[in-house]
């Protein structure tokens, strides 16, 4: 444990309380089993999903972040800090349905911080909001813009929800705001980049081989327990233990990968997704393309945030779903 | 001395550069798996350095001047005219600086936004050392005491008709900044012989309806500037200048400052143009 973490133990003998949205995800289990186990904090789980495998001592709301009841768990003013991973983002279900569950739901969310008094907001964003772009600068820093929706509508969402609480970070000054934008997050979890990097025989686009960065799901465990600090404030990227060619992550993984002229990518995939033999939106084609890194200097600095995990053991990450 | 005697003097010895030593001398700051942070990796860059060398050597017979120039440890903003349609003014520079001092150095230069759009290109260049032309990436490089190699005409340069061969077209500032800001000297570069690789007139109607800053037509085929004529090229490298001053300064302060590097430039154009007996030889 890194001296800089913040312990849920408190002098008077009450145990700090956290509210985590999405605690049933794989992340969010991470995230809750790091704080719970290690740092003595008392979990509040929020996820519409019921939590499989839940310890006893673990509370949890299987209710929707826009309904009354959610409100209900922060009404007691006993809450000391929101971490929100509860940002939706299911390709396969209607898009005016997540947009209303991701802006409604945090737009409340946040209400609920300020009028309750919550002293700590943490928002998990993504590094992918800036967006792979050819002309991006090697690495992105916190002030780039966000221009992830201009290619890609179905980020619209996530780049939304990073506004709102970038807003709320400078409009609630009483409230300690951090937002992490972690690069792709790998490890035993179903999101886009792990799911990508599990399979036998990817597609990779003919002739392009961008560099990529990777954070170990642990590691983004650690840097959400070190924004839970005190005194903590701010936008930091999250970078992982270095950067890499696609090509030498899917070599180091033993993967065969298959290339595709770009021109012909987005037909075929767009196909297969409608087939639903893909999970894959078109749009995340410009991920093998195109370069989206990002600088996370900010982090090391005020966070203390440093991997844990090195370059090979991240990659191999992706393999311990069991 | 007859045509004969010159082109027998053409297929002369070259100097035999120890290629994989000075791969192995270049500075890569590498991971584990032998990339840097911008994907340069030294197993791809002795690959490319096999054919550089041929035709810095071989093709273009290339002599290079002010070798001495060339920090050999340290940040350096190469600034350099830029000419004949296509890049191999960039090329000669940084194989000039990879292959003549007794510390190789690696030139990073700034390639232009479409690069990354194309396929095999958007990768090879990168792992060959160049870099996407953006401020960032320039100042990140300086600090991590690299060279940059900057063009600060840019594409009104190496796009200028035959006619106005080795006159400067109009600097960019940027590069002024950015020395000023990361305090980097910054080493001025002439190169002769690049005008002549691809003699060129702009057929601007054709460049008006493609939208391109021009569009050259060379005399011979397949008319478009493809293959550079085996021009001889002379690549001058002058003292390194040091500038100080605010780098938000006034444009007209800036200014001053650019016309200094661009008077040096002209100036040792001309010097090597004196010396210049042929075009080809």
């Amino acid at each position: 444990m890194s001296a800089n973490t913040s312990s849920g133990d408190q002098p008077n003998g009450r145990r700090r309380k956290v509210v985590i949205t999405g605690i049933s995800g794989r992340l969010g289990k991470i995230v809750a089993r790091r704080l719970h186990h290690d740092l003595d904090w008392q979990i509040v789980g929020l996820d519409r999903r019921p939590m499989q495998g839940r310890p006893k001592d673990i509370e949890h709301h299987q209710v929707d972040l826009r309904s009354k009841k959610a409100r209900d768990i922060f009404r007691a003013g006993d809450v000391d800090a929101l971490i929100h991973l509860g940002v939706m983002h299911d390709p396969r279900s209607r898009p005016a349905e997540l947009y209303s569950w991701n802006i409604t739901g945090t737009t409340k969310l946040l209400e609920y911080c300020q009028a309750y008094r919550v002293p700590k907001v943490v928002l998990v964003s993504s590094a992918n909001v800036y967006g792979p772009r050819p002309d991006n600068p090697q690495f992105l820093t916190e002030e780039a813009p966000l221009l992830a929706a201009q290619r890609f509508p179905q980020m619209r969402d996530l780049v939304e929800i990073d506004h709102l609480v970038s807003t709320f970070l400078w409009r609630a000054q009483q409230v300690e705001t951090v937002i992490l934008r972690p690069v792709h997050i790998v490890g035993p979890v179903h999101n886009a980049p792990s799911n990508y990097l599990r399979i036998q025989r990817p597609p990779i686009l003919l002739g392009f081989d961008p560099m990529v960065q990777l954070i170990h799901v642990q590691d983004v465990a650690e840097a959400i327990a070190l924004a839970l600090a005190p005194n903590r404030r701010g936008i930091y990227n999250l970078v992982g233990p270095g950067e890499v060619p696609l090509s030498a992550v899917l070599k180091e993984l033993g993967r065969e990968p298959v290339a595709i002229p770009h021109p012909f990518a987005r037909p075929i995939l767009s196909l297969a997704f409608r087939l639903g033999m893909s999970s894959f939106p078109v749009a995340e084609l410009d991920f093998i393309r195109y370069v989206c890194m990002v600088d996370g200097r900010r982090a090391t600095a005020e966070l203390g945030f440093r991997p844990q995990f090195g370059l090979r053991d991240t990659i191999h990450a992706v393999d311990e779903l069991a | 001395m007859g045509l004969l005697d010159r082109l027998r003097q053409l297929r002369g010895p070259v100097p035999n550069d120890d290629l994989a030593g000075r791969t192995q001398a270049l500075v890569v700051r590498g991971n584990e798996f032998g990339f840097d942070e911008f994907g340069l990796s030294r197993e791809s860059f002795g690959g490319v350095a096999r054919v550089a060398r041929w035709l810095y050597r071989n093709y273009f017979r290339a002599s290079a001047f002010g070798i001495e120039h060339i920090p050999a440890t340290g940040r350096a903003l190469f600034v350099s005219n830029h000419s004949g349609q296509l890049p191999f003014d960039g090329l000669v520079i940084a194989s000039a600086s990879f292959l003549e001092p007794p510390q190789p150095r690696l030139v990073r230069s700034m390639v232009e936004y479409f690069v990354p759009t194309v396929p095999f290109a958007s990768y090879l260049f990168s792992r060959w050392g160049q870099i996407t032309g953006t401020p960032e990436n320039c100042r990140r490089l300086l600090a991590s005491e690299e060279i940059v190699l900057v063009f600060p005409e840019g594409a009104r340069g190496i796009s200028k008709p035959f006619s106005k061969r080795y006159q400067l077209a109009e600097f960019g500032k940027g590069f002024m900044r950015l020395a000023l800001e990361m305090q980097a000297p910054i080493v001025p570069i002439a190169v002769i012989g690049a005008e002549e690789q691809a003699p060129a007139v702009n057929f601007k109607p054709l460049a008006r309806l493609l939208g391109m800053p021009a569009f050259p037509v060379v005399p011979y085929p397949p008319f478009v500037p493809l293959v550079p004529l085996p021009v001889k090229y002379r690549v001058y490298f002058g003292e390194p200048m040091t500038f100080t001053g605010d780098p938000d300064d006034d444009e007209d302060v800036l200014d001053d400052k650019v016309k200094t590097v661009k008077n040096r430039i002209q100036s040792m154009i001309h010097l090597g143009l004196r010396e210049r007996e042929h075009i080809f030889w």
